[in-house]
Parts: C-alpha cells; sequence; structure tokens
C-alpha cells in the first residue's frame, strides 16, 4: 500500500466528514435539527476527550506504565456519573448565561470581568497547544508509519512538512465549519455531526484492532489473560497517590478543557442529554479502554524492542499485512486527532477572538460598535485568525519539541495545566463570596507554579531550566527547586506540581475572596450563577440584543413598580407624539430612565443598565431583567429591615407609654387611697366626735337632737360613699351586667327627676326648675334602662347641689343625630371653669368643698363609666351659659333610620 | 383675756365639734376654714394654740406650717396639726416642717383636749 493511496484515503475521509458536517448545517438550518440533537450525538461529540492520546497514546501508556491508563476514564466517569451534582449546575449556567466559552464562564461569574476573561485564555492557549502539537505529531507519525512499509521504525521522509500540511487542513476545515456564521449560542451543529461520525469510526476502529489482537494474534480471551499475566505489565503496582491524583487531575480536566466546555456545556442543545450521557459516556470510554492492555501485551510480545509501543495500533495489522485494518486504525487515530484538533482550536479562536481581539478592536475605535453588520464580520474575521493562530502555534511547538516527549506525559502535562481553572470554576458555582479578585490571584498563582513545576521543566534540558537549576533550584536556594518544591522530595513529579499547583491555587483563591470586596455586578452575577436553579426555568425564548421599549419597560416595572414605570413610559411616549406606554428610545429618554433607575439601584448599577442597552446590542434582556428582580430582593430585604426596626421602635414606644402609664396609675393608686382614706375618715370623725359628746351627757335637748342629727346624716355620707366606691369598682372592672332592652327616653327622664328629687333635699331652696321638650323626647333606646337613669339623677343631682344661680333652672334638650339620642342638661349657673372641664370627670375630683357634704365626687367617673359601657359618651358641653353636660346614647334600631332620614 | 386656740379646718361638722370640746373647757375658740388666708389671720393676731387641719381648699396644711415657722410672729407657735389620710408619710412632712404635735382623724375628743392643754402649758412666756 502506498503512501499516496493513504493520503488519498484520509483525503476522502476528510471530504466525507465535510459532507456530513454540510448535511448537518443544512438540515438543522431547514427543520431545526431533529434526531441531531439526540442525546446520542450528544454523547458521542463528548467523545473529543478520547484524542489520539488514547488511541495511540493509552496503549503506549499501558506498555510502559500498566493499568494506569486507566485513571484518565475513570475521574471522567466520575463526573458524569455524579452529573446532577456538578454538572447540571454547570450546563443550566451556561446556557442561561450565554456562556461561549470556559473563559466567558469564568469572566461572567465574576462580574463579566476581561481581565479574568484574558487570564484563562492565556492560560487555556499555553495548556492546550501541547496538546494540539501531540494530535500533529501523532498524526504525523502515523503518517511516517505507512511512509516506511514495515512500519517497525519511525523515520518519516518529512515530518515537518506532514504536520504544516495536517496542520493547515484542520484549520481549513475548522475555519469552513466552526466559523460559517455567528449565532448566539456559540453552537455548531456541522461540527458536532462530524465529531460524533468521528467518535463513531474511532471507536469501531479500536475495537477492530482489538479483536484482530485477540483472536488474530491470540487465541481468544482466554490466552490473552494468560499473555497478559505472564507480560512486565502484570508487574506493574498501583500506587495509590499517583492514581488518586491522576483521577483528580482527568476529572478536573473534564471540566475546564476548553474542548470539553465546548461540546459539553456551550454545543449542549438540552440538559435532559446530561442524563444519558451520564452512563452513556462512561460507557464509551470503558469500550474505548477495553482493548488497551491486550493491544500493549501483544504488541510487547511480538514487536521487535525499541518499537514505539504508541503506535502498536498501527503497527500490529502492518506487520501481519493487515492493510485494510491497519488504513482503519490510521482513520480511527487520525479522527482523534482531528475531532480533538478542530473542537480545541474552536473553543480557543472563541476565546481568543472574544476576550482579546475584540477588546482591543472596540477600544481601537472611537464610535460606538452599533452597527452590528460592521462588528460581526470583524468577529468572524478575528475568529478565522486565531484559529490560524491556534493550529500554528500547536505546530510550532511541535517543531520545537518534536518526538521529544512520549504523548502520555504532554497530555498530562496539559491536563494539570488546564485544571487550574477549578478552584474557580467550583467556587463560582458553588461558594458566593468568591470574588475577581480572588479568582485571579488563584488563576494566576496556580498558572505559575504549574508553569514553574511542570511546564517548563517538561522541555528538559532544551528549555529554559538548565539541568543545574533541576538539581540544586535557582541560585542555589534548594527549597525552590521546581521538583521539590519546600524540600518536598521523593514526590512524583506529576502530582508534586498538581499538589502544590492545585493547593496554593485554592488558597490564594479563597484567601484573596475573603479579604477583598466584590463590585454590585459581581455580586449579582455570584448570585445569579450559584443560585441558577432559583432564576431559570430552563431554555428561555428571549435571543440577544432585543431590548426594545418594551423590555425597558418590563425592566422598568421591577425596579419602579408597575404603576410608576407606566407612567413615565406614558408621559415619555405622550410627549413625543405617541400614544400608548412605548416611546422610542431617544438619548433622552434614555438619560431620564436612568435617573429614575438609579433612584432605586444606585447609579452605578442604573448607568449600567440603561448605558449597556444604549451602547451596543450585546445586551441580554434577561440579564437586565435578573439585575432587575436581584434589586429588587435587595430592595425588598433593606424594606423588611426598615419595617422591622420600625416594628422595633414602635414595640419600645408602647414599652415606654405602658411604663409611663403604670407610673402614672402607681401614683393615681395613691392618691387614690389617701383619698379614700381622706372621704371616710373625715365623717368618721364627725360621728366619733360627737358620739363621744353625746355619751358624756349635760346637753340641753336642742343640742342633744342637734349632734345625733349631725351623726345621722355623717353616717348616711358615709354609706353613700361606700355605695358609689363599690359602684365605680365593680364598673371599672368590668364585671356589671348590663340588662339592655328597649326604653322610651322620655320615661327615663321622668324617672331621673322624681328619684333625684327624693335624694336631694340637702338644698334648702329645693327649687330646681327643670325645664322639657316632651315631644323631642319619644326616641326609643336599646340600653340598661337603670343604668341611664342613674346617670340622668346624678347629672341632675349635680345641677339641684352646684347650681349657683338665685333661680336655678335646669334644660334638658333632646334630639337624634347618627343614630343616636343626643341628651344635654344645661343649668343656667356659673358653669365648671376652663381649666377644670377636663377633670370633673376623674375620681374626687370635687371642685370645691362649699357642698362636699353633697359626695365624694364619684358621681361623674360613675357616669363616665356608664356611658361607655352602654355604648354612648358623656362629656362637658362648653359655651352654654352654665354648666352643660351631654350624653349621647345609641337609638333602637328601627328608629335610626327615620332620624337620620 | 383667756387662753385662744385658732382652729384651721374647712369640714363643717368637725369645726363644730372641736369648738365644743375646746370650748367647754375654757378656751376661746376661733376658726377659719380658708388655707389661703390662714396666715393672715395667724399673723394679725397670733393665737396661743393652732390647731391646724392638712386637707384645706386654697393652700394645704403643709404649705401654711412652713410658712407660719419661717415667719418671726408664729415662729415658735405651738401646732396641733390634723390630717385625715393617715399615712405616715404625712407624719414625716409634719415633723419636718415643725408641728408640735401630730392627730390622726378620727380622734378621742378627750385626747384633744389633752394635747392643746398640754401645748399650752408648754408654750414659753405662759403663766
Amino acid at each position: 500500500m502506498s503512501f499516496n493511496m493513504l493520503v488519498t484515503v484520509a483525503l476522502a475521509y476528510v471530504v466525507f466528514l465535510f459532507l456530513i458536517a454540510a448535511y448537518a448545517e443544512q438540515r438543522t438550518r431547514r427543520v431545526g435539527g431533529g434526531w441531531l440533537r439526540s442525546p446520542l450525538v450528544y454523547t458521542l461529540s463528548l467523545s473529543v476527550y478520547c484524542t489520539a492520546w488514547t488511541f495511540y497514546g493509552a496503549v503506549g501508556y499501558a506498555a510502559r506504565s500498566g493499568l494506569e491508563f486507566i485513571t484518565i476514564y475513570l475521574g471522567p466517569t466520575l463526573v458524569f456519573t455524579g452529573w446532577w451534582l456538578l454538572l447540571r449546575k454547570l450546563v443550566r449556567v451556561g446556557r442561561s448565561q450565554r456562556i461561549t466559552s470556559i473563559a466567558d464562564m469564568i469572566s461572567s461569574r465574576y462580574g463579566k470581568s476581561n481581565g479574568l476573561g484574558i487570564l484563562v485564555t492565556v492560560l487555556a492557549v499555553v495548556g492546550t497547544t501541547p496538546y494540539i502539537a501531540l494530535q500533529l505529531q501523532s498524526v504525523t507519525l502515523s503518517f511516517g508509519v505507512f511512509a516506511e512499509p514495515g512500519g517497525e521504525f519511525w523515520a518519516p521522509a518529512d515530518p515537518a512538512s506532514t504536520g504544516l500540511w495536517v496542520a493547515a487542513g484542520l484549520a481549513v476545515f475548522t475555519i469552513l465549519f466552526g466559523t460559517r456564521n455567528l449565532n448566539s449560542h456559540e453552537r455548531h451543529h456541522g461540527v458536532v455531526m462530524a465529531i460524533a461520525v468521528e467518535a463513531v469510526v474511532k471507536l469501531a476502529a479500536l475495537l477492530a484492532v482489538g479483536i484482530f489482537v485477540v483472536w488474530g494474534l491470540a487465541d481468544g480471551p482466554a490466552d490473552i489473560l494468560a499473555r497478559i499475566d505472564a507480560s512486565p505489565i502484570a508487574g506493574w503496582e498501583v500506587e495509590p497517590t499517583r492514581w488518586a491524583g491522576l483521577i483528580f487531575t482527568s476529572a478536573a480536566a473534564i471540566l475546564c478543557l476548553p474542548r470539553m466546555f465546548q461540546v459539553m456545556v456551550v454545543e449542549n442543545t438540552d440538559e435532559a442529554h446530561l442524563a444519558a450521557a451520564s452512563w452513556a459516556f462512561p460507557l464509551y470510554l470503558c469500550l474505548m479502554s477495553l482493548f488497551v492492555v491486550p493491544i500493549a501485551v501483544v504488541g510487547l510480545e511480538q514487536m521487535p524492542p525499541g518499537a514505539n509501543p504508541d503506535l502498536f495500533v498501527l503497527t500490529l495489522p502492518l506487520k501481519e499485512h493487515w492493510d485494510g485494518l491497519a488504513v482503519f486504525a490510521f482513520l480511527g487515530g487520525f479522527s482523534s486527532a482531528t475531532s480533538m484538533v478542530i473542537v480545541a482550536a474552536l473553543a480557543l479562536a472563541t476565546m481568543v477572538s472574544n476576550h482579546v481581539v475584540m477588546p482591543l478592536y472596540l477600544s481601537t475605535r472611537q464610535e460606538s460598535a452599533v452597527m452590528s453588520g460592521d462588528v460581526r464580520n470583524v468577529v468572524l474575521r478575528a475568529r478565522r485568525f486565531s484559529i490560524a493562530g491556534v493550529l500554528a502555534l500547536g505546530y510550532l511547538y511541535y517543531r520545537f519539541t518534536g518526538g521529544s516527549v512520549a504523548l502520555a506525559s504532554i497530555g498530562l502535562i496539559s491536563f494539570v495545566g488546564v485544571s487550574q481553572v477549578l478552584p474557580a470554576l467550583l467556587g463560582g458555582l458553588f461558594w458566593r463570596g468568591g470574588t475577581r479578585a480572588g479568582a485571579a490571584a488563584g488563576l494566576m498563582v496556580g498558572f505559575a507554579v504549574w508553569l514553574y513545576t511542570l511546564f517548563l521543566p517538561s522541555f528538559g534540558s532544551l528549555g529554559p531550566f538548565s539541568t543545574e537549576m533541576l538539581q540544586n533550584g535557582p541560585f542555589g536556594i534548594h527549597w525552590l527547586r521546581p521538583r521539590a518544591l519546600f524540600g518536598i522530595e521523593d514526590m512524583d513529579p506529576l502530582i508534586h506540581s498538581v499538589f502544590w499547583s492545585i493547593l496554593l491555587n485554592t488558597i490564594a483563591y479563597c484567601g484573596v475572596s475573603l479579604v477583598s470586596f466584590p463590585t454590585p455586578l459581581e455580586r449579582l452575577q455570584g448570585a445569579q450563577v450559584v443560585n441558577v436553579f432559583e432564576h431559570t426555568l430552563g431554555a428561555r425564548g428571549w435571543s440577544r440584543g432585543s431590548a426594545e421599549a418594551e423590555d425597558l419597560l418590563m425592566m422598568a416595572q421591577r425596579i419602579l413598580g408597575a404603576t410608576e414605570a407606566q407612567a413615565l413610559f406614558q408621559t415619555e411616549a405622550a410627549s413625543q407624539g405617541k400614544a400608548g406606554y412605548l416611546p422610542d428610545t431617544t438619548p433622552e429618554f434614555l438619560d431620564l430612565l436612568e435617573r429614575e433607575l438609579s433612584g432605586s439601584v444606585g447609579s452605578a448599577t442604573a448607568h449600567a443598565m440603561v448605558g449597556q442597552i444604549a451602547g451596543s446590542s450585546s445586551v441580554l434582556v434577561e440579564d437586565l431583567i435578573r439585575v432587575a428582580d436581584e434589586a429588587q430582593q435587595i430592595l425588598e430585604y433593606s424594606n423588611q429591615l426598615e419595617s422591622q426596626s420600625e416594628e422595633l421602635e414602635r414595640t419600645a414606644r408602647k414599652l415606654r407609654d405602658a411604663n409611663q402609664k403604670l407610673t402614672e396609675l402607681s401614683i393615681q393608686k395613691d392618691a387614690f387611697l389617701s383619698q379614700i382614706s381622706h372621704e371616710l375618715r373625715t365623717p368618721m370623725t364627725s360621728i366619733r366626735a360627737f358620739s363621744e359628746i353625746l355619751r358624756e351627757g349635760g346637753l340641753t335637748e336642742a343640742e342633744s337632737n342637734r349632734y345625733s342629727g349631725i351623726i345621722h346624716d355623717e353616717a348616711i355620707r358615709l354609706t353613700r360613699l361606700l355605695d358609689d366606691l363599690l359602684d365605680l369598682s365593680v364598673l371599672e372592672n368590668a364585671q356589671v351586667s348590663l340588662s339592655l332592652g328597649t326604653a322610651r327616653l322620655t320615661d327615663l327622664i321622668d324617672r331621673a327627676i322624681s328619684a333625684s328629687g327624693a335624694v336631694t333635699e340637702l338644698r334648702s331652696d329645693g327649687g330646681l326648675d327643670i325645664r322639657r321638650d316632651p315631644p323631642s323626647e319619644t326616641l326609643n333606646l336599646v340600653t340598661d334602662s337603670d343604668r341611664l337613669t342613674q346617670v340622668f339623677i346624678n347629672l341632675i343631682g349635680n345641677a339641684r347641689k352646684y347650681c349657683d344661680a338665685p333661680k336655678p333652672v335646669l334644660t334638658i334638650r333632646v334630639s337624634a343625630r347618627d343614630g343616636r339620642a343626643v341628651v344635654d342638661f344645661i343649668d343656667n349657673g356659673s358653669g365648671i371653669p376652663a381649666r377644670s372641664q377636663d377633670i370633673i370627670f376623674e375620681k374626687f375630683s370635687r371642685l370645691s368643698d362649699q357642698a362636699a357634704a353633697g359626695g365624694a365626687g364619684l358621681g361623674l367617673a360613675i357616669c363616665r363609666e356608664i356611658m361607655a359601657r352602654l355604648g354612648g359618651s358623656i362629656e362637658y358641653l362648653p359655651g352654654q351659659g352654665g354648666a352643660a353636660f351631654r350624653v349621647t346614647v345609641p337609638l333602637a334600631a328601627a328608629e335610626a333610620p327615620v332620624v337620620s332620614a | 383675756m383667756g387662753k385662744r386656740v385658732l382652729l384651721v379646718e374647712d369640714e363643717p361638722n368637725i369645726i363644730e365639734a372641736i369648738r365644743f370640746i375646746l370650748a367647754r373647757d375654757g378656751w376661746t375658740v376661733e376658726t377659719h376654714s380658708d388655707g389661703a388666708t390662714a396666715m393672715d389671720i395667724l399673723t394679725a393676731s397670733p393665737p396661743d394654740v393652732l390647731v391646724l387641719d392638712v386637707m384645706l381648699p386654697g393652700k394645704s396644711g403643709f404649705d401654711i406650717l412652713r410658712d407660719l415657722r419661717a415667719h418671726p410672729a408664729t415662729g415658735s407657735l405651738p401646732v396641733l396639726m390634723l390630717t385625715a389620710k393617715g399615712q405616715g408619710r404625712d407624719r414625716e412632712l409634719a415633723e419636718r416642717y415643725g408641728a408640735t404635735r401630730f392627730m390622726t382623724k378620727p380622734f378621742a375628743n378627750a385626747e384633744v383636749l389633752e394635747t392643746v392643754n398640754s401645748l399650752h402649758v408648754g408654750a414659753p412666756g405662759t403663766v
């Protein structure tokens, strides 16, 4: 089989891939994907994890280190079987935030920081370039095997030019299918489909070689097992530290590798595909590694010593002159290499163009980037150049280090490099406290340690580190030796690097995050990412750049409240001469809106929100709305706090009032007891004094009569006082039971007048003229008639006792208003001075002692209590020319409408 | 002129009782009911003994006591204070303001008489 033939087959295969990709693109455009968007295609596209390193390198790895190659598959298997823990969140965030790459992910999480984006991009480019070189190397190697039939020695005619052609070809393919168009999701159905097909080809090829080895070269599984036992591979022992380190590294890599992020998160069309991939992808990895050990064992056995074990997959069939199988195996390896390079180049190009080229381009142009057509062309061109650049870098790396390092170790170095993103990624997903400064510090520390301990030493003496320096540390500083940092020796160089880089990276990330303060945007983004499941409900229908007046209105409503926002927009629309709520988004209006919003969310956020819409079309409406939601939550929270402190203040005020009241009550109680004592002891004093006088005898008849009369009166006074006190006490304690019934007002007044005439004999002149208007008194009340009569008696009695007019007249005036009977008792005396009008209803508030014999000053206090119980009131009515009291009491229900009408 | 007592009290029945008790023993009893003007009467013609109620309209008995102790004409006048409030606090106040004796209503007639007499005998400058 000629070399030219092989080239023809390879080219034909590439053309086949072109057709597949073109078909997929066309189908997606026409019918929207269909079965192309199945979990199967998603899972197969994930197989981009299995590169030429897997296809060729795993056998070599097994030949060198036994079963250790398995660790590279165990890590991803763990990550995928626990998909709902981590991957689900990662994919949800990626979809909801429209993430375009791992650099975008980190940048977006930490407040859309482009600095972080650049950092991750650099890290990714540095970490991936050796990997791309590795793929070029493997393709070149495999060509070389065919170039020299027999393939036992690696001696291609011109490896450099082969690599160049391969690199150029891959660049063309990637540019054609990766940059055909720009869409908001950075999804590339054609590329994904081609990769899925390649996944099938490489799996089938490896299985075919495996079957050939097991059943063709050996005598079936039993024979193979016996051969494995006999081979040196069986002697390899598991080193727990190295295994744990490698599993960790590969698990980290599948999350952080730019190409894995591309197919896993960016190209994901449906979150549910993850569930299928969680078992299907580990199964794929399992099948890929099934025949690795048999091929390695048989290869070691049958190939001459010194043959490159990395190429056993090709050289074994060739040795047996199974050219067809060899070509198939070649195509499998070719598929592995090309799919990796294509996706990696695509992912890196996206990062480079989005985080490096575009910001530079925009900063060099003063005018705004509103004209989207213009910008889109720039982006596409930037991306194409980036792809070419990435592949050129890979090729250059290959040219400089070509053949010097085994495939597997290049892969691992690359893995550890990109794993430095892990702390910032995981912290960003699960810890709101992670900040931009922390992420930057962690990335830089981890990157530096990786460069120092693994990447640069990997060049050996050809690299910047001299052997002398590797042995004794820089400038002879022993504890800085790249492979024994801080004096930790006897550690596997790779594990040493993983340990120190991830440890210091994590410490730097957490430490700096804790001491640094996040910007508002960082906090918002952090909340969006960490709480992604609370904020998103799966796919959304919004598309990038559709921020219109209506969207602004929606956002404004969430911040300003619906009514206010609508009023604002309506007013603006009206001033523009438009009807409805949607004005044109003129600069003036945007300024106005920004000012309005800044009142609620602060000027910086408002400026960012409105400024983003006004400045470019790259803002996402749901981003704005999410910011608005967050602002709303913050507002609500602060409102809650405010109301809580108001509540506290209210409670404190109530306590103060209650305390004040208690103090007053205590003083009142003392005063009350003192008053009672006085009121009781005063009549007692007279009774005792005169009874002693009477007992001593020797008095005239008139004196005896007079003194016993005084004793009698004072005894009555005492009794009445006690009655009043008990009455008041019962009323005040609300123990009184009212016997409510319908009563006629005029009857009650009649009763009161006759009763008060009987009990108010103290006034010698006696002639109180009571004036009434009986027709007005024909009102029906629902009340306790005895209690109400008691109030009337008291008022009439007061008039009899205290009215100081020469001809005392009491006028009783009745009216009805608002469902109540209003009864005024007005006498023609000198009335009650204004300053005393407030206190007459207090207990013992007798105004003068001149007529003190009448009572203890509890009458009006009792009246007030009674009226309160009856649902009415009693108050002093000033300005009537004499003492005037107004009693109001509810009317019977039937009476009410008639009266009010 | 015999022994003269001034009774400052506002309850008519109590006035009548005390007047009867003291008059029967030979005292000339003068009475006054208004707290506000009591000092004027006192300083115009100081009595031999003053019987002073606490609860008075216009001015309380304690205020009158404090004023009369500060006045040269009445500074050493024997004073019997009467109160119906009967609280320990009132006794303290009476002592602080310089009452000679203190009694709580109701009182025994004999005790009042005895006290007033003892105040008269104990007073300086009496015969």
